[in-house]
């Protein structure tokens, strides 16, 4: 909390990474969008113990990482953001599922234990792969892409004003949180005595803020209509880059490519 | 439109909690002039601009551009032809970078965009920000800001500009770049503004605001030398006009 400043001006470092210029950046968002949507759906659609079966799945963020240049830290950043959610849903997988399916040294791992983790798994690579998409194409033209696929106009403008509120949320936690501690200077963190009315104000100034933010938009002409970036039309190497990812998604989620390694590796042995 | 002459016929506005920001307010502005609208805090001002763009809509009388009444329905057209700039500028700029901002308003008429480009470019340089096309908006200083802010409207080509407190937490250097540039514009201009000394280079024309009535209504030179008039509406001789603060003269 006390680098909520800080926070504010990390949470457009997605949007900062999507200007530069790698191959991966300068592939046509539509592309992009719909390999992250079939890379989302081949992730989700594993068995909930599967978890060798989704190792390869792994390819597709580390090739993305490197040939786009993203670091891992901003990924990161937002992978723990998400990891509390997850952690909720499936805590309780352990406990409940205590049915012992395999031994590794002796110590047996439960059927709980497995889709716990074939969860955490899931949740990470496919909130990495969301943020991927944010960090090489941007918000602008990720709605432009939804666009193309004629998304209704309703759900890109939601989608667009929610990203905005999240930055005019945080800008007004900033400042309230600033205004507090000022005035508060030997108490750590926010005192509970204040919460509610701190929450209830931070809601208030952030209406009263979107509201200024709407009224401006209105005032230069939007009509609850999105008029988007111009998106240029697929050429050779976006087709070669849907259909390369399309085949190995396709191809890892009906072969199991980890013990077909494994038996490829030990047949070299013998 | 007949020059865009504005009309504010017999306006009077009441805030929901009942009290009054404007009372019988009839103003009229030609084509090409330059207004400064001053007066204490709560005198009206915001109000007076926020009426003229739709923003609020008055609870008597009629405010007009040209020919046409500002109704729900003419209002697409009339925010065409006003560029409306907000107090703090951070409330207009809303995009992931300056470029898209400046072109929010161009896209949403229609536009096509080699036309939106040309006039992104010609906002951007205008204002003089055109190396920060790229930068995202939150990156930028306060003057750069204020600058893009203008820029978001002018790529609108509107003719008529209303500005509230355009030069408020601006540096010197800020303020008088902003200046100049304003003094360029050959707009019908709006400026609700503390900042006298501004109002008396740029505006041959002031209004004074007190309680939501208009208390003086003609040259600026005249009622920036009004100190008697200045203080009973809870202002002060500009700065450039009183004396000397270390030898008194």
């Amino acid at each position: 909390m006390v680098d909520i400043t800080k926070a504010y001006y990390k949470i457009f470092i997605l949007d900062e990474l999507a200007e530069k210029k790698t191959a991966i950046h300068r592939t046509n968002p539509v592309v992009k969008l719909v390999v992250t949507f079939i890379y989302l759906l081949v992730v989700v659609s594993y068995d909930k113990y599967d978890i060798s079966g989704l190792l390869p799945m792994l390819f597709y963020p580390v090739i993305i990482m490197t040939v786009g240049d993203i670091s891992l830290k901003p990924i990161l950043v937002g992978l723990a953001i998400a990891a509390p959610l997850v952690i909720g849903v499936g805590i309780f997988n352990p406990f409940l599922d205590r049915a012992i399916v395999v031994a590794i040294g002796g110590i047996g791992i439960s059927a709980g234990m497995l889709s716990f983790a074939s969860l955490l798994i899931k949740c990470g690579l496919t909130v990495t792969a969301a943020l991927l998409l944010l960090a090489t194409t941007g918000m602008n033209k990720i709605a432009a892409a939804l666009q193309r696929l004629h998304v209704p106009q309703i759900f890109i403008i939601q989608l667009l004003l929610t990203y905005r509120y999240i930055s005019v949320l945080m800008g007004e936690t900033s400042r309230v949180y600033n205004a507090y501690t000022i005035r508060a200077p030997y108490k750590k963190g926010i005192s509970r005595n204040v919460w509610g009315s701190l929450i209830g104000l931070l809601l208030l100034r952030t209406y009263d803020r979107a509201l200024r933010l709407y009224q401006a938009m209105k005032l230069r002409g939007f009509q609850d209509q999105y008029y988007g970036v111009n998106l240029d039309k697929l050429n050779k190497i976006d087709i070669i880059y849907l259909l390369g990812w399309t085949a190995f998604l396709l191809v890892a989620k009906f072969n199991d490519i980890p013990m077909l390694l494994g038996l490829l590796v030990t047949k070299v042995i013998k | 439109m007949s020059h865009h002459i504005i009309d504010f016929i017999n306006i009077s506005y009441s805030y929901n909690d009942g009290n009054k920001a404007l009372e019988n307010l009839n103003i009229r502005i030609h084509h090409g002039e330059s207004v400064a609208i001053v007066g204490a805090n709560g005198a009206g001002k915001s109000t007076m601009l926020k009426l003229l763009v739709g923003i609020l809509m008055p609870e008597q009388g009629e405010i007009r551009l040209g020919e046409f009444p500002v109704t729900k329905k003419t209002l697409n057209m009339i925010r065409q032809q006003i560029g409306f700039t907000f107090q703090d500028p951070e409330d207009q700029l809303f995009n992931t970078s300056v470029y898209n901002d400046v072109a929010f308003g161009p896209r949403n008429y229609g536009l096509d965009e080699e036309e939106v480009e040309r006039r992104v470019i010609k906002a951007l340089q205008t204002v003089g920000i055109e190396h920060l096309l790229h930068r995202a908006p939150y990156k930028l200083s306060g003057g750069e800001k204020r600058a893009a802010a203008i820029a978001t409207v002018l790529s609108m080509e509107p003719s008529v500009l209303a500005m509230d407190e355009p030069t408020a937490a601006l540096d010197p250097k800020s303020r008088r770049r902003l200046i100049n540039l304003l003094q360029g514009f050959m707009h019908t201009k709006l400026i609700a503004t503390h900042d006298l000394d501004m109002a008396l280079e740029l505006c041959s024309r002031t209004i004074v605001l007190k309680n939501g009535r208009v208390e003086y209504d003609g040259p600026t030179t005249e009622i920036m030398t009004n100190s008697q008039l200045l203080e009973e509406c809870g202002l002060e001789l500009p700065l450039s006009l009183q004396g000397c603060p270390i030898c008194g003269h």
